[in-house]
């Protein structure tokens, strides 16, 4: 494996955890608000596909158009239910309560689907992949990318393009002066919350395809998407994007020096860009 | 006949302190009502009382007969009041065209639209690009004052629209009533200078210590009582 090669996997890799991380960075971005359960929520999500892929023999990809919907509804829900009730000038609530939904969602998969690990069938497509000479390309990891990419610039029209995207950004300045406006805050959030649980069922796919996954998966997902979104600079979605890419690209470089060495390579980039940049690469100018 | 917008023995509280203590007030169609006072009469609290950012007297506040005291921001919107808030509270993130076009998030038709806006402070056109805050503090108050504009309310409620800025401004700004006015709204003005206040209005409340001193038109209020309502019995005195 050339070192091009490998820094191409890893971007491509970087792609995958800008999707773990699109949805916990709009979330936040608009509400100050840290999802600890969306490491877990991309877990069930990717239980969900793969619930009709097995049970129904739905193509992945066809699976994904309905799990998306749902999950906007189980976002929508778990937000105007929940999470509204724990958003204040105290910040601990919301962590509390994502954590404890984090073990609750971890017990009640290992409660449906056992312990046992998973994972979704893409048929030929796992395989296939584009060979540039020094460079080989998977498809899927190709597709996980440009489906980051396509998320970011999706998301990106909606908030600087639309009347929905001005009350998500007028709402995070002031929801006080947001709410004279006739926004109501609670039903923008659960709007946002419920476009971060569409987002997240597109990166449970990609989760389910690549690798084995079972239901205590969750965890580590937060952590990259975490990462990914902090390298950024919070608030950012072309930052998270950037910030997953230089964890991927730390991971495969690693991983190609020393195998064990993947996840450490990218928990060490992740601090080597907070010691100099704390605010992370592209911070938002208004905070 | 009901009035449009009406407090009966409004309180108000933040926490055990009480900043309101029985106002009555109303306000008809049409109407331009200035409220006057010095600084912590009240002015503001009652001004949030009737937008709906605060809730909490369910049975002081009327508009057209319904009690309103209990309704949330976006609800008080709907029924046609609209509020530019005390130090004008322009969205940073948003441009001053998104600043304009977000004050029609709650969709009332009529004759306020970006082009009449642009209109009235053809300025902001030229500006329109701009983040809202990157503006002079004038500017930015034709950019609140449009924002709420944009809701085409029957109700403005103007919170000391002339604070911090040079006379000159402030003239400018006012220049713009009398078209406001023609559009139907009702406007009520809080204003610490009187002078400014007694000019535009056909009726006058005076406030202090969150009670109504005085109120009637303008013109059949003598300076001594208006000096009396607005410092207090003791001060008047000294001047
Ligand atoms: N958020 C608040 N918390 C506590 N006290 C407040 C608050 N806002 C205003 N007050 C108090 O209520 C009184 C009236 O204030 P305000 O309505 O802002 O007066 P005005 O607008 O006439 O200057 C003042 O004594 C002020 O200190
Ligand atoms: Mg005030």
């Amino acid at each position: 494996m050339t070192i091009l090669d490998t820094i191409v996997q890893g971007v491509l890799l970087g792609g995958l955890y800008a999707l773990f991380a699109a949805g916990l960075s709009l979330v936040f971005g608009i509400m100050r608000l840290v999802n600890l359960a969306h490491g877990d929520l991309i877990v069930l999500a990717a239980f969900l596909i793969l619930v009709l892929v097995n049970g129904l023999g739905l193509n992945p990809f066809l699976a994904v158009l309905i799990v998306m919907p749902l999950m906007f509804i189980a976002g929508y829900a778990l937000q105007a239910v929940l999470l509204n009730r724990t958003l204040g000038k105290d910040v601990l609530p919301p962590l509390l309560v994502t954590f404890g939904l984090s073990i609750v969602l971890q017990n009640a998969l290992l409660e449906g689907f056992s312990a046992d690990s998973r994972r979704i069938s893409a048929g030929a497509l796992e395989t296939a992949s584009i060979n540039l000479g020094a460079v080989t390309i998977g498809l899927m990891p190709l597709m996980a990318f440009l489906s980051a990419v396509a998320v970011i610039v999706g998301l990106n029209l909606l908030i600087y393009r639309t009347a929905l995207g001005r009350a998500f950004r007028a709402t995070s300045d002031d929801p006080v002066t947001a709410g004279l406006m006739g926004i109501r805050p609670r039903q923008v959030f659960a709007v946002a919350t419920g476009l971060a649980m569409a987002v997240v069922a597109i990166a449970a796919l990609y989760l389910g395809t690549r690798a084995n996954f079972d239901p205590t998966a969750g965890p580590a997902r937060l952590i990259y998407a975490f990462e990914a979104v902090i390298i950024g600079g919070l608030g950012s979605l072309w930052g998270t994007l950037a910030g997953g890419v230089i964890l991927g690209v730390a991971q495969t470089l690693g991983a190609a020096v020393n195998p064990e060495w993947q996840i450490l390579s990218g928990h060490l980039a992740f601090l080597a860009v907070l010691l100099i940049r704390p605010r992370g690469l592209f911070p938002r100018a208004v905070d | 006949m009901t009035a449009l917008l009406e407090t009966k023995g409004l309180k108000a509280f933040y926490g055990d302190f009480q900043a309101l203590f029985g106002v009555d007030i109303t306000v008809a169609e049409g109407e331009t009502i200035a409220i006057i006072g010095a600084n912590g009469a009240g002015k503001t609290t009652l001004m949030r009382a009737l937008s709906g950012v605060l809730t909490n007297a369910p049975d002081s506040v009327f508009c057209r007969g319904e009690a309103v005291g209990a309704l949330a921001a976006p609800d008080i919107l709907a029924r046609g009041i609209a509020m530019v808030s005390e130090g004008r509270r322009l969205f940073p993130s948003l441009t001053v065209e998104e600043n304009l076009m977000i004050g029609a998030y709650g969709k009332r038709r009529g004759a306020w639209t970006l082009a009449t806006v642009y209109d009235l402070f053809p300025i902001l056109k030229e500006r329109r690009a701009n983040p809202a805050t990157a503006l002079s503090g004038g500017q930015q108050q034709m950019v609140a004052i449009g924002r709420a504009l944009m809701a085409n309310p029957d109700v403005l409620l103007c919170d000391e629209i002339s604070l911090g800025l040079a006379p000159v401004v402030v003239r400018d700004i006012y220049a713009a009533f009398p078209r406001i006015r023609e559009s139907g709204a009702a406007i009520v003005i809080v204003e610490q200078d009187i002078g400014q206040a007694l000019k535009v209005a056909n009726r006058v409340y005076c406030m202090m210590e969150g009670r109504i001193t005085l109120s009637g038109r303008p013109e059949a209020l003598s300076r001594a009582a208006i000096h009396a309502a607005y410092f207090g019995a003791q001060s008047h005195d000294h001047s």
